[in-house]
């Protein structure tokens, strides 16, 4: 509670707390799209992409100013998305391949220059390297404004192109045989994410960003199967698990606020994966044992039936014909008492009215058809 | 010994231990799983160095292998249960797990020398300086580590070539050869994650990938033969090493680094000049190609004709302007279809050009 009312009235945690938030929120939205194009490493490569763009831009105007460095990185990163169509297009390498390819070669030039820099060839270059660790807690308020204006230029692209990025998104055949421009509106959804990596530089830095921008959508996948409550709820989670990390982070000295967003935002795909229902893998690991608990069931009252018409449903019968231990046949027995398929007879036991009624109708279920 | 031949020797066991499994990789579509364990090895070699208390080159190993061997069962798993797929899998699984380090990191060692920095990007200009004494010579460690990882990994190759083939190129047939793919899978992730963490110390958690994945990428655009490929991405990934460290002690800057960036560069002059599918390549030869398929249909356009056609007839009949006319006139000389008279153009035999 009283991080609360901080966060609202501190000024460096009400910039982390926002800032974190709207990182959270641009990159569930555009990871939701990106995670259904199974582009989901994208946001990855950009943001190691972006390396050699940060000292670049450092080195040609010697200003240490976030939107400018960011501008740098920004262009680089979209130069390593664009190379990375570029070669998906014209050659037979597959997209992993190709994305490992950037990642690695621009994140290499990156430290060249970054150690260039360092090694006092150009300036003071303190203060670059926290790009790759992210550093929240020194967004200042403008830097806020612009996530803000970045947040609002993507939000309102997507608004704008929805129906046609789900279309690419799902059926990129049909959308082209309606004469979309399939191919730049790709590009227009990968630039996009380079807009988030800017965002997300700052905050979480390279190595992190790729969980900003899948867990969300990985997370709100399990919720929905509908693309529009998908892309809400993903920028909705992001958001929250921004603010929750931030909030963390802030709760103890020495707590780095990247990290805490992620593990956040991881904490909430794993719930979400066991506990989402419908695909949740919990309900699903709950029904596979009621099924496969209802038909050890059955099986055993076919068993019973089968004994019972040759009037020998005794615990004896039973586990030799099922080649079982007496004690285990006696609780096998239990088990239809308790469901009430079976009682208590002259000699042994005997099928219940509606044991026999439920043995007819498996056995006519289980007869094959002709 | 020359602290430059220790440098090079070890940027050279680098190259090539990573270049023998990247292949794999890149042609069994994991590349990005290296990217992912090279990231997780840090919540390893964070728990080795709390539980060895020190920077103690073999428990940082075996610590850094197993939270690589962690990583890819994790990805796996997750893939498995048909909730997410495969890439987006990677994407929650290292970036949770580097996070994990981080907060360790910063909660517990606090005062500690244990560099962020050198976890990600090495500096192999400090091999000349961790040496060893073996049989009585001095060796750097990094060419016991690198020398031992790279036999190990070319032994792993050349022992399980014909089942790394066949699984990498049709896993149904070798699982039904009962060639187990699953446990090869396994041992090849588990060679990656060794040869990640005996590289990091050298060329850092992160440019490991490259070169892991860029020598045998730039190979796969040059060839179609898996032994080629593994021969082209050894030698690239060699060639890359040695340029990027001349060119990183000329410009006094990162060595890893320019390294990684050398190999991207030859992977770019590949996508551009590779002779089978480089762009430049491609778009050249389907120049030519037009151009020949045009000069065809100019000869027998003109086979249809009784008298020689004057040239402004043909730009009319085909809407050509006068420059393309000229070069698919050239192309057709050049190749003796075509004879030019003052009248206009004549095909030298009827029947050529025409097949």
């Amino acid at each position: 509670m009283e991080l609360l009312s901080q966060a609202v009235l501190d000024y460096t945690l009400r910039n982390v707390v926002l800032g974190s938030a709207l990182l959270g929120l641009i990159g569930g939205v555009l990871g939701a799209f990106a995670l259904l194009r199974q582009q989901s490493l994208f946001g990855d490569v950009l943001a190691h992409a972006a390396l050699p763009g940060i000292c670049l831009a450092f080195l040609l105007t010697g200003s240490k100013t976030p939107s400018v460095l960011l501008l740098g990185g920004g262009l680089a990163g979209w130069a390593a998305a664009l190379w990375v169509l570029a070669v998906l297009r014209h050659t037979r390498l597959p997209q992993d391949a190709a994305l490992g390819v950037a990642l690695s070669g621009f994140f290499g030039l990156g430290v060249t220059l970054l150690t260039f820099i360092q090694h006092g060839n150009q300036g003071n270059p303190a203060g670059l390297d926290r790009f790759i660790f992210g550093q929240a807690a020194g967004l200042l308020g403008s830097d806020v404004v612009g996530f803000a204006l970045l947040g609002g230029v993507t939000l309102a692209l997507v608004g704008l192109f929805y129906k046609e990025f789900k279309l690419i998104t799902f059926d990129p055949a049909y959308a082209t045989s309606l004469g979309l421009p399939t191919r730049e509106l790709g590009i227009l959804l990968t630039s996009l994410i380079v807009l988030a990596v800017m965002v997300g530089l700052q905050t979480v830095g390279v190595v992190l960003m790729a969980a900003m921008l899948v867990a969300p959508a990985a997370a709100a996948r399990q919720w929905t199967n509908r693309l529009g409550r998908m892309v809400w709820l993903s920028g909705l989670l992001g958001a929250s698990a921004g603010v929750a990390g931030a909030l963390l982070s802030a709760s103890r000295e020495n707590l780095p606020t990247g990290p805490l967003i992620v593990l956040s935002i991881t904490a909430v795909v794993f719930f979400s994966l066991f506990f989402a229902p419908l695909r949740g893998l919990f309900w699903q690991g709950l029904r596979t044992r009621q099924n496969r608990r209802r038909t050890a069931l059955e099986r055993l009252l076919l068993d019973a039936h089968l004994l019972a018409n040759h009037g020998r449903l005794t615990p004896q019968e039973l586990a030799l014909h099922r080649g079982e231990s007496l004690p285990k046949a006696w609780r096998h027995l239990n088990h239809l008492r308790v469901q009430g398929w079976v009682e208590p007879g002259k000699e042994g036991f005997r099928l219940t009215e509606l044991g026999l009624r439920k043995a007819l109708a498996l056995e006519e279920a289980l007869r094959p058809r002709s | 010994m020359s602290p430059d031949l220790v440098i090079l020797l070890t940027a050279v066991l680098v190259s090539t231990a990573s270049a023998l499994l990247g292949s794999f990789l890149v042609l069994r579509r994991m590349a990005l799983v290296s990217d992912a364990i090279s990231h997780a090895v840090l919540p390893g070699i964070v728990l080795a160095y709390w539980l060895s208390g020190g920077k103690a080159t073999l428990p940082a190993l075996l610590g850094a292998a197993g939270s690589g061997l962690l990583t890819v069962s994790l990805v796996e798993w997750l893939t498995r249960t048909g909730r997410v797929k495969n890439d987006a899998a990677i994407g929650i699984v290292f970036p949770a797990l580097f996070s994990l380090g981080v907060l360790w990191v910063s909660l517990s060692f606090r005062n500690i020398h244990l560099d962020l920095d050198a976890v990600l990007y090495g500096e192999i200009a400090y091999a000349p300086f961790n040496t060893l004494e073996l049989w009585g010579l001095t060796l750097p460690e990094s060419w016991l580590v690198m020398g031992g990882l790279a036999l190990l990994n070319l032994l792993f190759v050349l022992l399980f070539y014909k089942e790394l083939k066949l699984s990498t190129f049709d896993p149904s047939l070798a699982a039904a050869l009962g060639f187990s793919p699953g446990l090869l899978h396994y041992a090849l992730m588990a060679l990656v994650s060794l040869t990640t963490v005996g590289a990091f110390q050298s060329v850092g958690a992160i440019l490991i990938v490259a070169f892991l994945i860029i020598p045998p990428a730039t190979a796969y655009l040059l060839t179609r033969r898996l032994p080629a490929l593994l021969g082209l991405a050894v030698g690239i990934g060699i060639l890359s090493s040695l340029l990027g460290y001349l060119l990183a002690v000329w410009l006094d800057t990162s060595i890893a680094g320019m390294m990684a960036a050398v190999a991207g560069g030859c992977f770019a002059l590949a996508f551009l000049f590779s002779p089978t599918q480089g762009y430049l390549t491609t778009r050249l030869r389907h120049r030519q190609q037009r151009l020949e398929v045009t000069a065809r249909l100019l000869v027998a356009h003109l086979a249809h004709h009784k008298t020689p056609v004057p040239e402004s007839e043909i730009q009319e009949e085909f809407g050509w302007d006068a420059r393309f006319l000229q070069r698919v006139k050239q192309k057709a000389l050049e190749e003796g279809w075509l004879e030019t008279r003052a009248e206009g153009l004549v095909p030298r035999n009827k029947d050529l050009g025409i097949r």
